[in-house]
């Protein structure tokens, strides 16, 4: 498998007077496709929970899924790392292409693919183990064995997650006395320390207060410099404060089998979804007219 | 300003409530009755012999003559930890893998339920009929042993093994499987790393249960295991005896042998106290941080 490692583009700040510009007036530039999907769909069975999604996920970017809830934002994302395989009966259809590699083709292995594609989840997940324990699992399965080289990935990984100076006394404890904010963070600090290429958030600060959103929410920012992030999320205030480009999905009544399916309607630029949307239905949902 | 009033009042509902608290309370002490009774009785008619004759009770042979009056239980005890524990060292590793199999791989599948299925009707097989078939299909051909019995207690832990193993594992929440599939573990190496971990002190519990259940099985050692009276310290090779056989045996003889039967009570419980006291102890160590 080769993939092409573009330099790391970064957004243009101009500052003026030493004040960064708001991020939501700079110019988002092209970067190289990471994810291609092309009319991907999502069975579970024989319902049809997603159709119909062709979109492009750029390297380096933060790019977000907006929508009322059960219109398969969650069900798309997780299509992206192959999360599915592990739910009986469920089955992606269309095209989902990885640097050009069909992500669902026969020699892609499922576990290779989740190395490459980490994941945040809604909840906080930590393993009950150490805090130590819990960031040197990745590096541990890949094969890193020695101490003083997971010791360095720990520390690296914990300082990228901004929770060193609030855990490094206290390693050896388990990951579970942590607070919620501070669980979701060693859960991302966990995801990086395995060098992933793309970070798949799945409405990651849903369960904390608005303090600890505002630290994800910067964190975020800051690993956007390494890592592409997808990030699903409710608060349209989010995607909007944070992210490069936004999709928005909705749900949409199949009036012969009286089901529910979720469809992309609009995928732009952050800025223009927000102020100029193509589509009523974007506009209805941002204005807070629905949803 | 009108006080208020923030006292309960007296209704049908905290009424109803006093009266279910009333009747837990009682329900607790049904139990805790016949546990104590038991326990007292064995303490009282077994702690003579055993504290008289300590530690001999525990190491001197069983008398030929069972009219003769003192110790011991040496070899009964022998037996029991041969037949119990190559039991467990059978039972217990087929019967987490299987659950393991049911749980984390077969899932709905046929094949999975009809496993699932015959356990349960495993379960439900009286430890008599368990040790006529191994009566049948080993000892006529190979004679009374210690191995005998372990086979019989086998089949009677391994469905109690697979049930209790498989609840466990349904215990573990699946977003720690996910968490582990999202860093890109393989199946096998989350089951090892994140699933059994986490679910061993569950796990110990059910083999433990099981493991005391067949130590104080009678019937199928009976069958496999004969009623030696001298040490045998041979897993597969001649009679064996154990606790219970030497309790049943025992109690329906003379006095003096009534008092070693109490004595061998006393003993087996001890046995199973120690083997549970040790094992939470052991299961510390490997368990996951809470």
């Amino acid at each position: 498998m080769e993939i092409a490692i573009a330099e790391p583009a970064r957004s243009p700040r101009p500052a003026v007077g030493g004040v960064p510009i708001e991020r939501r007036s700079a110019p988002v530039i092209e970067t190289s496709v990471v994810f291609e999907l092309e009319d991907a769909e999502v069975y579970y069975g024989a319902f049809r929970a997603v159709r119909g999604v062709t979109m492009r996920v750029h390297e380096k970017q933060i790019t977000a899924f907006i929508g009322p809830s059960g219109c398969g934002k969650t069900t798309v994302l997780r299509a992206l790392n192959r999360m599915h395989d592990t739910t009986i009966g469920a089955r992606v259809g269309g095209r989902v292409h990885y640097h050009g590699i069909d992500l669902y083709g026969p020699e892609v292995s499922a576990t290779e693919v989740r190395r490459r594609i980490g994941m945040v989840f809604q909840k906080p997940n930590p393993f009950p183990k150490s805090i130590y324990d819990n960031i040197a699992f990745g590096p541990r399965i890949n094969g890193v064995r020695g101490k003083l080289q997971l010791d360095e990935i720990v520390e690296k990984s914990l300082r990228a997650a901004a929770l060193w100076d609030e855990v490094k006394d206290r390693l050896d404890k388990s990951a579970l006395g942590l607070s919620g904010g501070q669980q979701q963070r060693l859960c991302i600090a966990r995801t990086i320390a395995v060098e992933p290429e793309v970070v798949l958030m799945d409405e990651p600060c849903s369960a904390l207060d608005p303090i600890a959103t505002a630290r994800i929410e910067e964190l975020m920012r800051e690993l956007k410099s390494r890592f592409t992030i997808v990030i699903v999320t409710h608060n349209m205030q989010q995607a909007a404060r944070c992210s490069d480009r936004t999709a928005f999905f909705t749900a949409e009544l199949d009036a012969k089998n009286d089901q529910r399916t979720g469809i992309l309607v609009e995928y732009d630029v952050t800025a223009k979804i927000f102020s100029n949307p193509s589509d009523e239905r974007t506009e209805n949902y941002i204005t807070g007219r629905f949803g | 300003m009108t006080a208020i009033d923030l006292r309960a009042k007296r209704s049908w509902r905290s009424t109803k409530s006093q009266l279910v608290t009333g009747l837990m309370i009682a329900a607790v002490v049904a139990i805790f009755i016949p546990l104590a009774a038991v326990l007292w009785s064995l303490v009282e008619r077994g702690g003579g012999i055993v504290v008289a004759a300590f530690p001999d009770f525990f190491t001197e042979e069983i008398p030929q003559f069972s009219r003769r009056a003192g110790p011991g239980m040496g070899p009964a005890v022998v037996g029991t930890l041969l037949a119990t524990g190559a039991a467990t060292v059978m039972a217990v590793p087929l019967g987490v893998l299987g659950a393991v199999y049911l749980h984390e791989y077969g899932g709905k599948d046929r094949f999975a339920r009809v496993v699932r299925f015959m356990a349960t009707v495993m379960t439900g097989v009286p430890s008599i009929v368990m040790g006529l078939f191994i009566y049948l299909m080993w000892t006529i051909r190979f004679g009374f042993s210690a191995f005998g019995g372990a086979l019989a207690l086998a089949c009677l832990m391994l469905p109690v093994v697979i049930g209790s193993a498989e609840q466990m594992l349904r215990l573990v929440p699946n977003h720690l499987r996910e968490a582990s599939y999202a860093l890109g573990a393989t199946r096998s190496r989350t089951i090892l790393t994140v699933v059994l971990p986490a679910a061993i002190p569950g796990i110990v519990s059910g083999c433990l249960l099981a493991i005391a259940r067949a130590a104080g099985e009678t019937a199928p050692l009976l069958f496999a295991v004969g009623a030696a009276k001298a040490f045998n310290t041979s897993v597969f090779h001649e009679a064996n005896t154990a606790l219970s056989v030497q309790i049943f045996g025992n109690a329906m003889d003379v006095p003096a042998a009534q008092a070693r039967a109490w004595g061998a009570a006393l003993t087996l419980v001890l046995l199973t106290f120690l083997l549970t006291l040790s094992a939470r102890l052991i299961t510390g160590r490997f368990a996951m941080k809470r």
